[in-house]
This record gives structure tokens, C-alpha cells and sequence, in this order.
């Protein structure tokens, strides 16, 4: 059981996270947040075993991961 | 469920400058993580450079002096003799460590001071625009080689992490890359060995992070971090070159 | 009090500057001020204090800088093609408010000129020097007592204004040998809540020069500015045989220390002629001079150069409306009391008779 925060109004939408998934489980969506970046998710959060690959290569640390 | 991954307290919560995709924004937190790791933030004294990295007195929760252009390594010096119980750490990018501050940084380590340097190679000048850096590839297009870095007029990127590994008063020299998970999880040994060499009181340690600029590279972010892997680690290796895991 | 010694005029800016609890020092060898590094390298040690050969003048001003930014007291010297360069790192130091000595030894120029005495530099020590709208303190010593002492007060000064501060003299200055006297250097405290000690038990702080917001730095440029204003209040001259004077020459530093064999002469031989010595070239001491332009007309500045510190006289004294005349060597030889006498008498002989 794991579950990875996203602070979507400091996302880029960069999509660094969505390359280190191993399980390709984000994407960054056409949603845009204040500052005008389109923001990464995941859908399919019961498949995350909070591996935080994600959150290490974040540029701007947006990702919070819990297990 | 436990957090188990966190900005690291070394960081203040403001957001960074950085564009979308610069590897900036990992190698900060590095940093900072590690400055958590050791309990080193209320020692912490840093020496900010100019260039993208001048905010860095923003970001660090930590004691930070500005240097003028270049002299980051001239100022650690100064701070980390006057106040040798501090930890002292300067951040420059290629423009100020390899182009006009190159004096000073070959000499603080030939000196041997104690100071931990990390060096954000990018092979561009991010700040100003996108011009050529020292470090530019051979053949790069920037907005001051229009036609591509040329070897016979602009000389060869200069290898900094080789050039200083000659150095008798050097005592730790890394290269690393924050490009993909496996080579973030190496820069994060490196970095965390640069501190303790500086920390066991051993000398001079210096890590080179090779580094996306995907706005001035003009390109995606995943290009820009395919580009590191295929173009930047071929012509700069990464590893230990000097001091590994005593 | 103490005993006279025969002291050189470099050595004694760094005996002062050890007195004055100078700590660490930075410079790089360039004649005619090699007396100090070889004075400090030898004898920081004995106070536990640090001597860096660094690999350039601009390496030493910034490694002052960083020292300088822990609190600590820290001093440079160079000669002027050496000041020059480190004319980058003094900006700084005056935009990040960040104190420290500097010593100029100055030496001819332009270029690589030579290493004759020379006033050259005083445009560049009263003008900032570098980029942007800044001012350091400058301190002219003419003999080598005062460079034993204005060193110790150097570093109170900045201190005091966290600012840098600029010793100017000259290889004349540097090289002669005089006996001096030593005295206690009377320690004063100056809270230092901003220096890098690392932030414990307390926020961050910042020394930075970089403001980008809107209205911030007009804001710090008119802060620094009000700084160099009250910096007034320290201004410091000497003046000799005014009583009467009808011709007052006014000459800092080495060129004063011969002019007050000259003045001597003149009154001597009946001639009117009192002298000022600017002892602080920033701030200029303007409202004195002023003063004395109420009663007395006639003005003549002496100096190593072509004309320099003779601007701000005229400022001082309103040239429109008295006579400022002036007198210039440029470097290749010093005049000597009998050469100045014979200058001095001539404009003496023009504008009184």
C-alpha cells in the first residue's frame, strides 16, 4: 500500500516523474495549474508501491510519497 | 502509512526559479538532503555564485554570502579559514567555475582548502541567455556559436573533474549525472562522500553534476535528459577520479 | 608610553593591523608594499592568525571578502595596478555592506607605469573605484606613525559603517624609515548580528548585493548613500601656520609631509602661506575648507599627479569666487622642500604680491 501527494501548483509538468516510473503510471494530463504548467497524476494509485523514483527526479519537488 | 519521501528542511518552501525541466531543482535538494542527512544546516555556511544558482540564498534555509562572478572558491576560502568549525560549500555553474573564476577554483584546490564545491556543468550559459560555456560540446549551437561550437576557433570543452584530479592538494573528485533514477542514486553517494571529506577534516572535495538545460538546449525536457546521457557521458565520464569510499 | 623604534613605513601598517586584531590576510607580492605580506606571513602565526599568498589580487579581495563575512577582522594590500583589480571584489564589499582594510601603496601609472610614489590613484580611492554608486573611507597617513595608527582606526571604521576602507599611500610612505611609537590598540565592540556563523538558534541571513524587486535597490542605494553621508562626522585634517595666512596650500599624504618643510620656509622669509592636510580624502574635509574660504582667498593644491584632489577643493571652497591654483608632479621624481618652495612663491608672488 503506497500513495504519492502531488503539489500541483508547483508542478511544470516537466513529466521527469512520468519518465522514472517503472511501472508508467503517470502522465502529465492537459490540466494546467495557476502558474500555467499542465500538471503530472497518477490514475492508477493501488498499482504504486512507493518506490519515489518519481519523487527523486522531480525538479521541483512536488512529489510527497507515503507507504 | 509513513511519509517517506520529503522536502528535506535544508530547502525553504518557496518554489524554485528553474525552468520546467532543469536538473537545478534535483541537484539543490541533493544537496540539501545530504546538509539534513548530517545535521550540518545551522552550520552551514554557503557561497552562492551568479548565474541560474545565484537564488541559491534563497532557497538554502542556511547562511549564505554572495561571490562576485568567479570567486566563489576566493570567498569559501576566506569564510572556511576564518571559521574553520563551519561547513562551507560554494555552487557555481560552468560559466562561473570554468570560465572566469578557473583561477580560483584550480588554486583553492591545489591549496587543498577545506571546502565542498559542487559544479553544475550544463555546457551552456543558462542565465544570460545561451551562449557558449566552456564546457559547450563540440559542434553545440548556442546564440554565440550560431553554426555550432567550433574546435578550431573555441578550443575543447574543458574537462573540469579531470583537470582538477591532477591537482596534489585535491582530495575528492566526482563526476555525476541526476539524468535517470540510477545515476541520481550514484550522484547521491558522491555528494554524500564530498560532505564527510570536508567534514572528517580530510581536504577539498568537488562534484561535477552534469546537468540539463532544456530551455537554451531547445529541446523537451526528455530530450534534454536523453542528450546528457548520449552526448555529455561520453565525452565526460562519471565516477570517482579521486578519493573514493575510504 | 613606549619606547621609539625605527620602523618601516609598510611594516608598520601590518604592526597596526596585527594591534588592531587583524586576523587574516590576503594579498599577492607587487612592489612597493612586499614589506607587508613578508611582515604577515611571519608574524600572523604569533596571534594564531592565517596568511594566504593568493593566486591573484582579485583571489585576495574576495578571500577578505569571505573572511570579512564570518565577522572576523581581515586586511589586503596591494599597489595601484593591483588595487585595480581588485576594484570587482571592494563593489561588492560595499553593496553586500561586508567591512574590510584595503591597503594601496600606490605606485605611478597608467598601465604598469613604475613603482615611483604617485597620487594617481585618488580619483579611484574617492570615487568608489568601481561599479556602481558606492563610497569607501579613505585614510592618507604622511608619516609612518600615522601608519601604524590610521591602520588600527581602519579597522574600527569599518567596523563601524560595515563598509570597506581604503588606506592610500605611497611607496615613498611604504619604503622610509621612521621611529615610531607603539601604543595599546583600545579594543571596541561592534555588534556583528549579521555576520556567517551559520544559523543557529536563529533565521538565515543574507549578505548579498543583488536586488532585482522593483523599488528594492533604489531603496538600498539610498541607504548606502545616507551611510556614506554620516560618515561625515569622521572627517579628520590637519592644518599648520593658518594664523594670518593669506595663501593656504593644501596637499595629503607624502607631497604634505614635504610641503610642511616648505611652508616652514615661507613663513621663514614673511611669506603668508598656512597649510591643509586632508587627513580623510572620503569624506572630503569640504566644510572646513569651506570655513576658511570666508577669510582667506587664495588656494593651492600640491599633489603627485596632474591635477585630482584639486576638484574637490575647488567644490570646497567655490572656486568661482576664490583663487584655487595648483601645482602637479606627475610620477618620475619627488619634489623636494626647496622645488615647492620655489612654485609656491611664485603663485604667492601672483595673487598677493
Amino acid at each position: 500500500m503506497a500513495m504519492i501527494k502531488f503539489r500541483r501548483e508547483r508542478c511544470k509538468g516537466c513529466g521527469m516523474c512520468v519518465s522514472a516510473c517503472p511501472k508508467n503510471l503517470l502522465v502529465v494530463g492537459s490540466k494546467i495549474n495557476r502558474a500555467g504548467y499542465p500538471m503530472a497524476r497518477i490514475d492508477d494509485m493501488k498499482s504504486c508501491t512507493g518506490c519515489a523514483l518519481c519523487a527523486e527526479m522531480c525538479p521541483d519537488v512536488v512529489i510527497t510519497v507515503f507507504k | 502509512m509513513k511519509q517517506t519521501f520529503k522536502r528535506p528542511k535544508a530547502l525553504v518552501d518557496i518554489p524554485f526559479h528553474f525552468c520546467p525541466g532543469c536538473h537545478h531543482g534535483i541537484i539543490h535538494r541533493l544537496v540539501a538532503e545530504c546538509i539534513d542527512f548530517y545535521g550540518l544546516r545551522e552550520k552551514t555556511i554557503g557561497v552562492a555564485s551568479v548565474g541560474c544558482s545565484v537564488f541559491l540564498y534563497d532557497y538554502f534555509n542556511a547562511d549564505v554570502v554572495e561571490a562576485p562572478h568567479g570567486r566563489a572558491a576566493a570567498v569559501a576560502t576566506g569564510v572556511k579559514r576564518a571559521s574553520p568549525d563551519n561547513f562551507v560549500f560554494t555552487y557555481q555553474g560552468d560559466g562561473d567555475l570554468a570560465a572566469i573564476g578557473t583561477a580560483e577554483i584550480i588554486h583553492a584546490a591545489n591549496r587543498g582548502e577545506r571546502i565542498t564545491v559542487i559544479f553544475v556543468n550544463n555546457t551552456v550559459f543558462g542565465m544570460t541567455g545561451g551562449q557558449m560555456a566552456p564546457t559547450t560540446m563540440s559542434g553545440q549551437e548556442t546564440t554565440t556559436t550560431p553554426f555550432g561550437r567550433d574546435l578550431e576557433t573555441n578550443g575543447f570543452p574543458i574537462k573540469m573533474s579531470e583537470l582538477l584530479t591532477e591537482l596534489p592538494g585535491s582530495t575528492f573528485v566526482a563526476r555525476a549525472a541526476v539524468n535517470n533514477p540510477k545515476n541520481l542514486m550514484k550522484a547521491k553517494k558522491l555528494l554524500k562522500r564530498a560532505f564527510e571529506v570536508q567534514t572528517n577534516g580530510e581536504g577539498f572535495s568537488f562534484v561535477e553534476f552534469l546537468s540539463a538545460c532544456p530551455t537554451n538546449w531547445k529541446m523537451t525536457p526528455k530530450q534534454a535528459t536523453e542528450r546528457v546521457q548520449e552526448e555529455m557521458i561520453p565525452y565526460f565520464p562519471l565516477g570517482v577520479f579521486k578519493g573514493g569510499q575510504e | 608610553m613606549a619606547e621609539a623604534e625605527f620602523i618601516k613605513g609598510n611594516e608598520a601598517i601590518a604592526m597596526g593591523a596585527i594591534e588592531a586584531g587583524c586576523r587574516f590576510y590576503f594579498g599577492y607580492p607587487i612592489t612597493p608594499q612586499n614589506d607587508i605580506p613578508e611582515y604577515m606571513s611571519r608574524h600572523l602565526t604569533d596571534v594564531d592568525g592565517t596568511f594566504i599568498q593568493a593566486e591573484s589580487e582579485i583571489a585576495s579581495i574576495n578571500m577578505l571578502l569571505g573572511a570579512s563575512s564570518t565577522g572576523a577582522r581581515a586586511m589586503t594590500s596591494s599597489s595601484s595596478p593591483g588595487i585595480s583589480l581588485k576594484q570587482e571584489g571592494i563593489s561588492y564589499m560595499c553593496g553586500s555592506q561586508i567591512p574590510g582594510v584595503i591597503v594601496n601603496m600606490s605606485r605611478s601609472g597608467p598601465g604598469l607605469g613604475g613603482i615611483d610614489p604617485s597620487q594617481g590613484d585618488y580619483f579611484q580611492a574617492t570615487r568608489g573605484g568601481g561599479h556602481g554608486d558606492y563610497r569607501t573611507i579613505v585614510l592618507a597617513p604622511h608619516s609612518v606613525q600615522e601608519n601604524y595608527d590610521l591602520t588600527m582606526k581602519a579597522f574600527d571604521l569599518a567596523d563601524k559603517y560595515r563598509n570597506p576602507v581604503v588606506i592610500l599611500g605611497d611607496a615613498l610612505l611604504g619604503q622610509m624609515k621612521e621611529p615610531i611609537r607603539r601604543r595599546k590598540y583600545r579594543k571596541k565592540e561592534f555588534p556583528k548580528d549579521w555576520a556567517m556563523t551559520g544559523a543557529k538558534g536563529r533565521k538565515k541571513r543574507l549578505l548579498k548585493s543583488l536586488y532585482l524587486s522593483e523599488g528594492e535597490l533604489t531603496d538600498h542605494n539610498w541607504m548606502l548613500n545616507k551611510k556614506y553621508q554620516s560618515m561625515k562626522r569622521e572627517i579628520m585634517f590637519e592644518t599648520q601656520f593658518m594664523e594670518g595666512a593669506k595663501l593656504v596650500v593644501v596637499a595629503f599624504g607624502s607631497v604634505a609631509r614635504i610641503l610642511k618643510s616648505t611652508v616652514q620656509m615661507a613663513r621663514d622669509r614673511g611669506m603668508k602661506v598656512g597649510l591643509f592636510r586632508p587627513i580623510t580624502l572620503f569624506p572630503f574635509p569640504s566644510a572646513a575648507l569651506d570655513k576658511i574660504s570666508h577669510s582667506i582667498k587664495n588656494f593651492m593644491a600640491v599633489e603627485l599627479n596632474t591635477g585630482q584632489m584639486l576638484e574637490d577643493l575647488k567644490l570646497s571652497v567655490g572656486h568661482k569666487k576664490n583663487q584655487v591654483d595648483f601645482y602637479g608632479r606627475p610620477p618620475g621624481s619627488i619634489p623636494s622642500p626647496d622645488e615647492l618652495f620655489h612654485e609656491i612663491k611664485k603663485i604667492y608672488k601672483k595673487r598677493i604680491g
